[in-house]
């Protein structure tokens, strides 16, 4: 089976990310630029199903600047066979985005498309439920366990109690959660291997999609910062204040 | 405007997610019209006709629905949506897997977890793991919108008389189904819920130094949560961690036990009413945001804090 995994270039999860002092958008001048942790899990998971025999091509999509070659070309040497870069300056949203992956997914017919479930940027959590809107697919989101037998794949789902086991027909889109998998790490020979991997470029423009952003963002701020409070010498110290001048607990 | 707000529910009866989500309604402003899509959910379509503020119940009784499949509910989101300004649903791991695709049906870009209402078309949500606040203005014509609960304080759950009107739709998609449910028992509070939370961190050591929190919260009507590191060393389930990727929470008391204090776990507790931290470490980042540091080892500390309640 064909797999096709979406990955997102994202600053990278330790760059500590500030409004600009005008309040018109973030600063992410010269920070460091990553592989979403989240689609990183989901080229594992990809690869991990190509290596048990389920999977026989594993197809990189990203989507944004050049620069976000950078990200296939790490999907590559962690095991994807070759990419696609939907290259546009326009800052895409969800929607957007979802309905590029439906117009490669109509061309390139995979039977499994893996995502990661949200971008640690932008926080939506939206794309890969859109996609299954757009495309009719079935969707297994938030996933700590994913098996595929029998024309099917069964997807257990982190939800808040615990967990739920769904299973979809295929084809069907996954989205990872943080348990699905630990992620390997790219060796030398394979990234320099990638690097010679065929990669794909296109637009939203050839791929017939309008792509012009739905919401727009006003103002960006920090949050409103906590004051740190006082240091109290002792348990007794602590549930006298808790109780008297916080009066949180009786 | 009109606004259909998803009811978050177990069928038998209304979570307390779906009352945030409907004071997210009244802030917008408009007609409120509750949807309970699920099957034998007489109990919770009765409890959504007496909330405060709910205009009409829409009862969507139907074996498609049983399980809150996205495929399925869905479908018929986005029908009965078209009628809207704004449909809601709360940020739960529900509302987030069936919002976003409805609104892709209805060909609108949705906006997750709004933490305030500025105008009807205007919100304010946290990016970046909650280090940065955007204001963002929708230009579609209906809005699709999750809502994250403990940014607005629930409507009363009673002093309503809503109208209740059964849906005829049944919009079953035929291509996901319902395998099992593994849902952890707890007599305590649920996280999101409760009044008084204390989490343990990596410094509890095991699982088993857990039962010194379960204790006091216990004693305290309080729910036990963790840090993402406590729940990646496997000390405890997942489903206790509070963080940006775990549950977010806003209780009135959260009580931080050997947790130093990530970002991403900040994210997920810092809007507490008190917040406590009793850790060893004296330069913990958590005790920037405790109201109330004690450095200490915990080993001493909760016991003590055990005797003392």
């Amino acid at each position: 089976m064909k797999i096709l995994v979406a990955v997102k270039r994202v600053v990278d999860y330790n760059v500590k990310v500030r409004p600009k002092s005008d309040g018109t958008d973030v600063d992410i001048a010269n920070a460091k630029m990553s592989i979403n942790p989240f689609c990183e899990i989901a080229v594992e998971e990809a690869v991990r199903l190509k290596e048990k025999g389920v999977a026989t091509e594993i197809i990189a999509v990203s989507m944004g600047p050049k620069q976000a070659q950078e990200q296939i070309r790490t999907a590559m040497a962690l095991g994807a066979d070759r990419g696609i870069l939907v290259e546009t300056d326009v800052e895409l949203q969800p929607l957007a985005v979802a309905k590029c992956l439906k117009a490669i997914i109509d061309k390139e017919t995979p039977d499994l498309i893996i995502m990661g479930k949200q971008s640690i940027d932008a926080d939506n959590n939206q794309t890969g439920q859109m996609l299954g809107a757009l495309t009719g697919m079935p969707q297994g989101t938030f996933a700590s366990e994913v098996t595929v037998a029998d024309g099917k794949v069964n997807v257990t789902r982190e939800v808040d109690g615990g967990a739920q086991t769904v299973a979809l027909t295929l084809p069907a889109i996954v989205t990872t959660d943080l348990r699905l998998n630990e992620p390997r790490y790219a060796s030398l020979p394979n990234i320099m291997k990638a690097k010679k991997k065929p990669l794909e470029t296109t637009s939203p423009e050839d791929l017939g999609v309008d792509a012009a952003p739905r919401v727009q963002t006003l103002k960006v701020e920090p949050p409103a910062e906590r004051q740190a409070g006082i240091k109290v010498a002792d348990v007794a110290e602590l549930v006298d204040k808790l109780k008297n001048e916080a009066k949180v607990i009786s | 405007m009109s606004i259909l707000v998803i009811a978050e529910h177990d069928n038998a009866s209304l979570k307390g997610a779906t009352l945030n989500t409907i004071a997210a309604a009244k802030a917008i402003g408009g007609d409120i019209d509750v949807l309970v899509a699920g099957s034998d959910c007489s109990g919770a379509v009765q409890a959504a006709a007496a909330v405060s503020g709910v205009a009409k119940v829409i009862n969507a009784d139907n074996s498609a629905y049983a399980n809150q499949l996205a495929e399925n509910v869905a479908l018929l989101v986005a029908e009965l949506g078209k009628n809207y300004t704004h449909i809601l649903a709360p940020a739960t791991s529900n509302g987030k897997n069936i919002a976003p695709r409805a609104a892709a049906l209805l060909d609108v870009q949705a906006i997750s977890e709004i933490v305030s209402v500025e105008a009807a078309d205007t919100f304010k949500r946290p990016i970046y793991a909650g280090n940065v606040i955007a204001t963002v203005q929708s230009s579609d014509a209906i809005k699709v919108i999750t809502v994250r609960g403990t940014a607005f304080d629930p409507v009363p759950a009673d002093g309503g008389s809503a109208t209740v009107e059964d849906s005829s739709l049944s919009t079953d998609a035929g291509i996901s189904s319902f395998v099992s449910e593994e849902l952890a028992k707890s007599d305590r509070p649920e996280l999101t819920a409760a009044k008084i939370v204390i989490s343990g961190g990596r410094g509890m050591q095991n699982g088993d130094n857990f039962e010194m929190l379960y204790s006091v919260a216990d004693k305290l009507g309080a729910a036990v949560g963790a840090s993402r590191a406590a729940v990646d060393a496997g000390f405890v389930p997942n489903d206790m961690q509070v963080g940006q990727t775990g549950k977010i929470v806003a209780p009135d008391l959260y009580v931080a036990v050997g947790i130093s204090g990530a970002i991403q776990h900040l994210a997920g507790m810092k809007d507490s009413k008190v917040i406590v931290a009793i850790n060893k470490d004296e330069e913990a980042p958590i005790f920037q945001v405790a109201d109330y540091g004690l450095v200490a080892d915990l080993f001493d500390a909760i016991p003590e804090l055990d005797s003392s309640l």
